[in-house]
Order: C-alpha cells, then structure tokens, then sequence
C-alpha cells in the first residue's frame, strides 16, 4: 500500500492512477453524459490493450517482432463464433478452449519461426497469419467473408451477464488490469529477465547456459494466450465475427500500438491503445470536415505523426513520464 | 596424475579452403591451467568455439567428463559445467554489473520457468553475483549498466560472468586483452588462486602471465597443436622457438 502511494508521487504515478480511476468509473461517467458511443469505444480500448500488453511481452521485452498477432484475435473470436454458432454458450468452456487455441497455435508458429531472425521472423508469422485468415475466408459453415453473427454471449453460469455494457465493459477492465499485473510481474521474474536477456544478446545468454529457443517459444505462447482472449472479449463486444478481424493491417495496428506506447513498459501498452483510438477517432472527423471523405484515410496523417513519436520520444509515449521506475536507487 | 576432463580427438575445423583446426587433440586434466598459445589466427578461439559448442567440428570428438558431448550445443554444455569467456567482450549492455552476473548465476541455479516472483531482489541470486563482482574487483560497480563500463571494467564482469555459474571448466580466451596492468595482475592472482579447484584452458599472449600460471602449455600453429609440455619443455622444444617464440625466448 505504502508503495503504491509512493509511487503517486511521480509523474507516471500520478497520470496512471488518474487514468485507471477514470477508465474504472468510465459506465458511470458514460451514462452521466448519455454518450453509450464512449462506452463502446472505451470497452475496445480495454480489450484491445490485452493484445497490446501480450505483444508487448514478445515485441518489447524479447525483440521478436512478431507480424501476424491479429491472427489471435481470430482463434479467440472463432472459438467463441463456433461454439456460439453450435448453441454452446458456456464461457467455462468457450473460453479455455479459446485461449488454449490461441497458445497451441503460437506454439506451432513458435516452434517454426525462432530459428530464424530477423525479416525471416517477420515473413514467417505473416505467412502463418494468412494462412489462418484464407482458411477462415474458406469457412463457408461459418459465413466465409461476410463472417457470422453471434447470437448469444458467452455465458457464466448466470455470475455475470455479459449483454449488460457495464458489467461486459467491467469485466474487461478488470481483465486488463490482471493482465498489465501478470506482465508486470513477468518482466521481472526469472523467466522474464532470460527473455529480455536474450534481446539484448543471445550468443552470450547461450554461453551462460540459458536454452534460448524454449524460454522465447513460452514467451510465443503466453503472448498469444492474451491474444486469443482479447479476440474472445471482441466477439463478444462485436457480436460478430469475420476474417476481418486478423488481417495484416490489425496485426500492423498491433505493433504501431506497442511502438507508439512504449516498448518494453508496463503501462506502454495500454498508453498505446488510448492514444490509437483518441487519433482514430478525432483524426476522422476532423479530416472529414476538411474534406468530405477523406476520413477514411485518417492514417495518412497518423503516420507522419508516428515518425515524430518515433524521431522525439524513442521511448514512445511512456518515455514522455521519464525514466522507469528508480533504478538508479542503489547507484554508487 | 589427475584424470582428463576435457579431452579432443582430431578435431578438424574449415572455413571454405582454410583449415583453421587441424586434427587438434588435446586434454585439460581436472584443476589444471592448461594455457593454449599461438601466433594471431592460429585458431585458438575457433577450437575454443567448438569446444563451448558455439562452432560445430566438420570431424572429429569431443569428451568431457567421460561424455561424447559433440552434439551438444552451447547451452547444454555450459549447464554441465563447461562453460567459456569471450576474447571480444560480450556483455549484456542493457543490464547493469549486477544483474550480468546475477543472470549467470541464475542459469545454473535450475530451470527459469518461473513467471511471478521478482528475481531482481531474490537474494539467492544477488549475493552470490556481488561475491563475484567483488572478486574480479568490481563490487562497487555493481549498480552500473554494462554499457557504462570502462572497456576494462567490461572484461573483468566477461570474466565474473563466465566465473559466475561455478563451472569445472573454464575455457578463457584472452581474459587480460584490454586490461590495465593493475587489473591484469589482479586477474593472475584470480587465476593464480583457482588453480586446483576448476580446470582452466587458457588463451593468452602475455607470456610472462602463461609462464607463471600454466601447468602446460600447448602451442597451436596454423590449426596445428605442435607441442604439448611443461613451460620448461616448451621453452627448450626447437620447433616452438622457431616457429613461434623466436628469439626472445633464448639465450
Ligand atoms: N567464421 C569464420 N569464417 C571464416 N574464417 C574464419 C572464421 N573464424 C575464423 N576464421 C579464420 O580462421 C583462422 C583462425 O582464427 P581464430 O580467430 O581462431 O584465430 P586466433 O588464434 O584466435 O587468433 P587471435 O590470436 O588473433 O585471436 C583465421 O585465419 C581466421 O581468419
Ligand atoms: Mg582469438
């Protein structure tokens, strides 16, 4: 306790906690100013940082740009779309099997692609992600292109009704939080330290005795297990599924997100995805009043507006609250 | 006379035409200093890499411990305590002093799957990583980041990194390239001391230091081991002062 109120005295501290409480009473405030549209928007916020943070764990603590991580989202969204479709309903099993999908799909990727480096590592999980994207475009039980239609929410032994917006988006907030906590603590623990080891040199992590390959594949898994809920939590926002949901271009979201946020920072992720979403949705308007139409391509003025994240805060947008937390503490 | 730890059959080792390993069998008995020396591009670190398991011999064996363990890669072999320094520093620039060491104790205290408790305070591994700091002389400079460091300072943690994990063998190649003549005396005296407790296959240059240290000596010419022995029988051998030590040797 003594420590978190500590921590509010620095200036990461203090914007977290601000922002946390504020996403905590979001359904209020929400209702308050009769706006549902920022509850919707807020709710996708909440799920997509989950995707973020589980990028984040294999894009920046363990170097491994991994370009095809929408596909997750797929796996999540599809466990929860089929099951759905078949009249199963029960979350207690829509869910495990969503997520272990999701880690036994990055396992497989995982163990193909961390041989290699580099573009290679980036041409391979692409490829895997389309791959999946082609099979569900194939799909035609399950609506093919057009997607399909969720009619029921995942279901939880009548604990939680995920049609309520309030108690759906609460659920999600409370997700995220578990999981900003869970990579927090990774980042630190003896797992997580091999792993960002291994970023910052390989050779000599192998020299020490550490088996590189097999702590980075775990890495793969975990990074995909938030992955496949997040796409289960979306099916469930959307009501709807489709291939659409992991094309490259959400996957290249995904990155830009971890990118824009910070990589390699607890709170980078969830910095990342507030700020894509604040940009997407003003940047659209605002280019549309401008221009009528030109809306559609808001991300022409995002990216010259990443080069500048990229060109004065290298660290991204954490970077902007200072150092990480007192390190220096113990400095001589 | 104490049994081989480490024992080579005819290792052999090309880079396209060359041959830079060239049926080396050699032996580093268990708390021998055993030193390797040789004119530059004799081969020393690329034997040195097959040995680690870093580089793959195109023929021949490796035998620690009584074991085949050829097919084993590097961190395997490093886990049975065969583990190496490197003659170009190679460090992890983003961690400090501390956590460097911290991680190669760490890779010897059992598996790593372990995803909540913070290791960066578990003192299981601080103190031993301090102790070892200390001991290359580097203890207060253990808050640093690596990349931080002097180039001096930088090989003394390579040396308190590979020390760290309490391997039986050591394969060190050139641990006192780069240092300062207080930090290399100080890096004898460490050698000097672990005699007996670890075996020891030594690279260096710097004859004074492999006189004084080695139990025997080998020298490698163009991939070729052409004389096992003694520091005296190595001084006397002709063809060593020929084709290596040369004149500054005799008298
Ligand atoms: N990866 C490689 N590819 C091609 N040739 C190599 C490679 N590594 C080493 N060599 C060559 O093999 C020979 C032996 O090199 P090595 O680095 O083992 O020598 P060394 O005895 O350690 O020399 P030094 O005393 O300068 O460190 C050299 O001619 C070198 O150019
Ligand atoms: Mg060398």
């Amino acid at each position: 306790m003594r420590k978190i109120l500590a921590s509010l005295g620095t200036p990461r501290g203090l914007v977290v906690a601000v922002l946390l409480l504020a996403m905590a009473l979001l359904p209020v405030i929400a209702q308050v100013l009769d706006q549902r549209y920022l509850l919707s928007v807020s709710t996708r916020i909440v799920i997509w940082s989950i995707a973020a943070a589980g990028l984040n764990i294999m894009l920046g603590y363990g170097g491994m740009v991994s370009f095809g991580h929408a596909v997750f989202w797929g796996i999540g969204g599809y466990a929860v779309g089929i099951f759905a479709h078949h009249g199963v309903h029960d979350g207690w099993l829509q869910w495990p099997v969503g997520i272990a999908a999701a880690m036994a799909w990055a396992t497989l990727i995982g163990a193909l692609s961390l041989r290699t480096r580099g573009v290679y590592f980036i041409m391979i999980t692409l490829a895997f992600a389309q791959l999946v994207y082609y099979v569900a475009v194939g799909l035609e039980p399950y609506g093919a292109d057009d997607g399909l239609n969720i009619a029921g929410r995942s279901q939880f032994s009548g604990l939680i009704d995920l049609r309520d917006r309030g108690q759906f988006y609460w659920l999600c907030f409370a997700l995220m939080l578990a999981t900003i906590w869970f990579c927090a603590r990774l980042a630190n623990s003896r797992f997580g330290l091999v792993v960002r080891g291994a970023k910052s040199n390989e050779t000599r992590m192998a020299a020490l005795g550490f088996p590189v390959f097999r702590y980075r594949l775990v890495a793969f898994a975990i990074s995909g297990g938030f992955g496949g809920l997040s796409g289960l939590l979306l099916a469930n926002h959307d009501a709807y599924i489709s291939p659409a949901m992991m094309s490259w271009v959400k996957s290249g979201d995904l990155i830009v997100i971890v990118v824009l946020g910070g990589m390699g920072t607890v709170f980078g992720p969830l910095f990342g995805t507030i700020a894509f979403f604040v940009l997407e949705e003003s940047l659209k308007p605002l280019m549309d009043m401008a221009s009528k139409g030109t809306g559609e391509y808001w991300q022409i003025v995002f990216g010259p507006l990443l080069v500048l994240v990229a060109l004065y805060a290298r660290g991204g947008l954490d970077s902007l609250l200072g150092r990480g937390r007192a390190r220096s503490r113990h400095r001589g | 006379m104490a049994e081989a730890l480490l024992r080579t059959h005819r290792l052999v080792k090309r880079f396209g035409g060359l041959i830079a390993t060239d049926g080396v069998s050699i032996d580093v008995r268990d708390g021998e200093l055993h030193a390797l020396i040789g004119p530059n591009g004799a081969g020393k670190t690329t034997l040195i890499a097959q040995l680690s398991g870093q580089q793959r011999p195109d023929s021949g064996r490796v035998e620690f411990d009584g074991r085949d363990i050829t097919a084993l890669d590097m961190p395997a072999r490093a886990r049975r305590g065969l583990t190496r320094s490197f003659q170009i520093t190679s460090v992890l620039p983003e961690f400090t002093a501390l956590q460097n060491v911290a991680l190669a104790v760490q890779a010897h205290a059992g598996h790593s799957f372990r995803f909540l408790a913070n290791a960066r305070r578990d003192r299981r591994l601080r103190e031993p990583a301090f102790a070892g700091l200390e001991l290359v002389g580097l203890g207060n400079r253990a808050q640093i980041l690596a990349s931080s460091l002097s180039h001096g300072e930088r090989r003394q943690l390579e040396i308190a990194m590979a020390l760290a994990g309490e391997p039986r063998l050591l394969l060190l190649d050139e641990p006192m390239a780069g240092m300062g003549p207080d930090e290399s005396a100080r890096m004898v005296d460490l050698l000097r001391s672990l005699k007996g407790q670890r075996g020891m296959l030594l690279v260096e240059h710097d004859m004074d230091a492999v006189f004084a240290l080695a139990d025997r000596i080998s020298v490698l010419v163009y991939g070729r081991v052409i004389a096992t022995g003694t520091a005296a029988e190595i001084r006397a051998d002709p063809e060593v002062r020929q084709a290596y030590l040369g004149d500054d040797s005799g008298t």
